[in-house]
This record gives structure tokens, sequence and C-alpha cells, in this order.
């Protein structure tokens, strides 16, 4: 479904991911494990457009979408939800959730009835300014509003970080829920033992490359992953 | 005295707020001062004079005084709107990605430009904008108030409800928010940034228009330079009331024109200038952040 190949992208000097391949198939779970700086933010953002790659393609269904703009990629069904959550914090929650619907992508009340049911928190608070929240709930928030655009694609990034443990297995049963209703899901993690019991298959990336990759029951025992990711 | 003195504030007050606005959303957007701004002011003072001008020689001004007003205010708008546009698309837009220091010397450029292209054109001395109100006007409590200052408090509170309205609950005006919180997210969600930066220097130069027309009918007098310290004003006013914030930009300009009009006539008129700038001074060294401002994060 969403195919890179052989992606270089530079984030201000450094090239943070060096001939990346990676491929996600439809109503997958896929998680993209790897320590700080192996360039995993940076491939989520190269999807998204944000940033440009230097060379390489990137395939939605087959079609190229290298190089387009982020509001054409969100056009085309991906979103991403990005690390540190970025809700805009002076506008509601409600309003939060309205940007997500921006290009009206799908109808607007039965997004609106989809992030209440997953987020049912989400609705009490409605009226009050997404700075207020704590971050379990901005967690939430910046997932529901992602879902806003009835992605068939989502790029989650450390949705875990800095959260709870109880808050983690929730935001984690939670993307298993979305993955459920016919979501595709591309989870970037730190917490790599959360993120492959929950994917299918998954990708370690290292210095900007892709090093291993297979399904997740295979990596949980590999002794590098086990290793070097699991503290084992 | 008081009374006339706080009419003639207000007056002058909600049209440096009608320019502040131009300033605060834009700087809001793309942290930029627009210091070519003050220009897009001059331009509507201009404008008013041509077409109102123009109207008089075909006949329509003493056909309808009001339809002729109209309409000149709209062309204004639309002519000014477009100068704000175009010079988003050559000034700004392609130092997007530039150091920060790019975009103003550019502004401050555009500025320069615009000034000596309505000298040239125009001639360098003072042009006198038709008075078409005379005096008329009403008097409360032994206030007199003209219909020109009236219709001056009037637009200005009537285009500060809509822009405020659009803010807060059109669609567009909630992404104009969101881009000025966090552009990267705003665009992941699906917003087209440029279309949004194209938007808010749309609205900012209509309002400069608008602005521009009344002083110019207020004052009678209008020349190439005005723009320059409108502009500095009003900028004053946009830092008084918090840069970025648009609440702060209207209370920013209604605050100074009130300080100016009370300040001339209570201490002395010589220094009225000096008021609007004394004001940023102490705003500066007190409160940077201005009245409705948020203190800046320390961004890492």
């Amino acid at each position: 479904m969403l195919r890179l190949e052989r992606i270089h992208t530079f984030y201000g000097p450094i090239e943070a991911i060096r001939g990346v391949d990676l491929e996600i198939g439809k109503g997958e779970i896929v998680s993209l494990i790897g320590s700080n700086g192996a360039g995993k933010s940076t491939s989520l953002m190269t999807i998204s457009g944000v940033l440009k790659p230097s060379s390489g393609k990137i395939f939605l269904n087959d079609t190229d979408i290298t190089g387009l703009p982020p509001h054409r990629i969100v056009e085309l069904g991906i979103s991403q939800v990005p690390e540190g959550r970025r809700i805009f914090p002076k506008l509601t929650v409600f309003e939060n959730l309205e940007m997500g619907h921006y290009l009206e992508r799908g109808d607007l009340q039965s997004s609106f009835d989809m992030v209440f049911t997953l987020f049912p928190i989400l609705g009490e608070r409605k009226n009050q300014k997404g700075g207020t929240l704590s971050g379990g709930e901005q967690q939430m928030l910046a997932i529901a509003r992602a879902l806003m655009s009835n992605p068939d694609i989502l790029l989650l990034d450390e949705p875990s970080l800095g959260l709870a443990p109880i808050m983690v297995s929730k935001i984690f049963r939670t993307v298993h829920d979305i993955n459920r209703r016919g979501v595709t899901v591309l989870l970037v993690e730190q917490n790599a033992k959360a993120a492959l019991k929950l994917s299918h298959r998954g990708y370690v990336l290292e210095n900007g490359a892709v090093t291993l990759q297979g399904n997740s029951e295979d990596l949980l025992h590999n002794e590098k992953v086990r290793h070097a990711y699991l503290g084992e | 005295m008081f009374l006339q003195q706080l009419i003639n504030g207000l007056t002058l007050g909600s049209v440096y707020a009608l320019i502040a606005l131009g300033y605060t959303m834009v700087y809001g957007i793309l942290e930029l001062i627009n210091f070519a701004h003050g220009e897009i002011y001059m331009l509507g003072a201009y404008l008013g004079i041509i077409l109102l001008g123009f109207f008089t020689a075909i006949g329509l001004t003493s056909y309808s005084l009001y339809l002729s007003l109209g309409i000149t205010l709209l062309l204004t708008v639309i002519f000014c709107s477009s100068y704000g546009f175009t010079i988003e698309k050559i000034a700004y837009k392609p130092l997007r990605n530039a150091p920060r220091l790019s975009p103003l010397i550019s502004a401050i450029g555009v500025s320069i430009f615009l000034q000596n292209y309505v000298m040239l054109t125009q001639g360098a001395t003072d042009k006198v904008f038709p008075s078409l109100f005379g005096g008329a006007g009403f008097t409360v409590m032994s206030t007199r108030i003209t219909y020109l200052q009236a219709s001056i408090i009037l637009v200005s509170a009537f285009m500060m409800i809509m822009l405020n309205a659009f803010i807060l609950k059109t669609k567009t005006g909630k992404a104009m928010r969101a881009v000025a919180q966090d552009k990267v997210m705003a665009s992941l969600l699906g917003i087209n940034i440029d279309t949004i930066i194209t938007i808010t220097f749309i609205i900012g130069s209509g309002l400069a228009a608008v602005a521009g027309m009344m002083v110019a009918m207020y004052y009678g007098l209008v020349n190439y330079f005005i723009g320059y310290s409108a502009g500095i004003k009003a900028f004053t006013a946009a830092v008084l009331g918090g840069i970025g914030s648009v609440p702060g930009a209207m209370l920013g300009g209604i605050l100074l024109g009130l300080v100016e009009s009370l300040g001339a006539g209570y201490i002395s008129s010589e220094y009225k200038d000096a008021y609007a700038f004394i004001i940023l001074i102490i705003i500066l060294l007190v409160k940077p952040e201005g009245l409705l401002g948020r203190s800046l994060e320390e961004k890492i």
C-alpha cells in the first residue's frame, strides 16, 4: 500500500536517513524501532511531505507521491500524529478536532462519533482549551485529531513518550482498535517490546538505514533485538 | 474638553487599531514585522483621493455621495489587497526559508520602493482630500462629534467585529489561528500554509486600506510619507497590545489614540507624536510581551 524505495533525506546538514526501503501492506500495523537519532521521525516527516527526500521514491498504491506538499499527502489519506503531540494549545478540544477534518475527507458527524467513542474523555472536555489537558489526554486528542481526516494510513510517532504505564497500555489498545476499523498503521516507538507485541511486522532502523526486518514475533526473539532494544 | 478629547482619541485610535491588526496578524503567522504595511495604508489614502476625484468628475458624487463613498471604499480595499497579495508573493514568499533578517530587510525595501513610486507618480507635495462632509456633525453633552468622526468609529468597530467573528467562527479563521500556533502541525492536518498566509495579507491590507481612506478624509491632507509615521504608530499599538494578539492590536490602537489625544489636550500638542514612542519605550521596558500578549517561550 505504502512503499519507500531507497529514500535519502537530509535533516539540516545531516543525512538522517540513507537509503531506507519500507513496505506497508493494507490493514497492517508495522512498527519502526530504533534508538534516538536513528532516523525514525525523519522517515515519517519524509512520508508526510514536511521533509523532501534528496533521492528515492515514495509510492502510495503504486502512485508516486514523492515531494508532494504535506496538505496533498493528507488529502491522499495519510495522516500523522507527530512526536510531542503538537496539539493547538489555544484552540478548544473541539476546534482541534475540527482542524483535523479541515479537508473534509469523509462525513464530519461520523468522524466525531468515531473519535468520541474511542476517547469518551474528549467528549467531556470538548470546550476546554487544548493546552489545559493532561499529557495522556493530549495524546488522545492528537490521535483523535488525525483520525478526523478518516485516513487510510496513520503514522504514529512515539505515542507512548512521557506517559504513565497505564496510559501507555490504553493508547496501545486504542491503536489496535483503530487498526481493526481498517486503518493501516505505521508506528514509530522506542518502547520496542510494546510496539512489536502490537504490530504484525517490524523494521529496525540504525543510523538512518534498515538493519533488520521481519515478523514481530521473530524480531521479539531475535538475539540482537533482545540485546539492543529489549534490554535483555 | 475631556469628552471632546476622548472622541478625538477614539477616532484616531480606531484607525490605529485597523492598521495594527495587519501588523499583528502577519506577525502571528510569519513572525515578520511587515514594514511595508504602513505604505498600504498610504496607498489606500491616495486611491481614495484618485477615485473620489474621478467620481466627482463624472458627477457621481453630486448624484449620491454615499454611493460614491461606498464604491470608493470597495475599490480601495480591492486595490490595496491586491498590493498586499503581490508584495507577499514577490518580496516574502521567496524568502520563506531564509534567515529571519532577510524578509525584514525585504519589507523595508518594499516600503522604500512604494514611497518613491507614489512620490514619482503623484508628486512630492501634499494632496488635498476633497472635503465631502464639511464640518457637519452633532453635539452631545457639549461635545462636538462630526459625522466623519462618527463614521470612522462606527466603520472601524464594524470591521473589527467582523474580523473577530471571522477568526473565531469560520473554518479559515480557525485555520489561521492553528497556523499561528504551529505551522508544521497545521500542514500535517491538510491546511495549505501558503493559502492561509495569502489570506492573512489580503485581510490585513484591506483593513489598512479602509484606515488610509478614512484618515485621509479626516485630516484632509495626504502625502507619500504618511505611511511611515502611521505605520510606526500602529506598530507601537500592536506591541502595546501584545504583538500577535488580535484583541491586543484593537486595544493597543484605541489606547494609543486616547493617549495621543489626551496628551495633546492636557499636556502639549507639540509632543503629540512623542507620546506614542514614550509608550513604546515604557512597554518594552516593563512588559515587553504587551498587555494581552503571552510571554514568549524560549524556542529551542
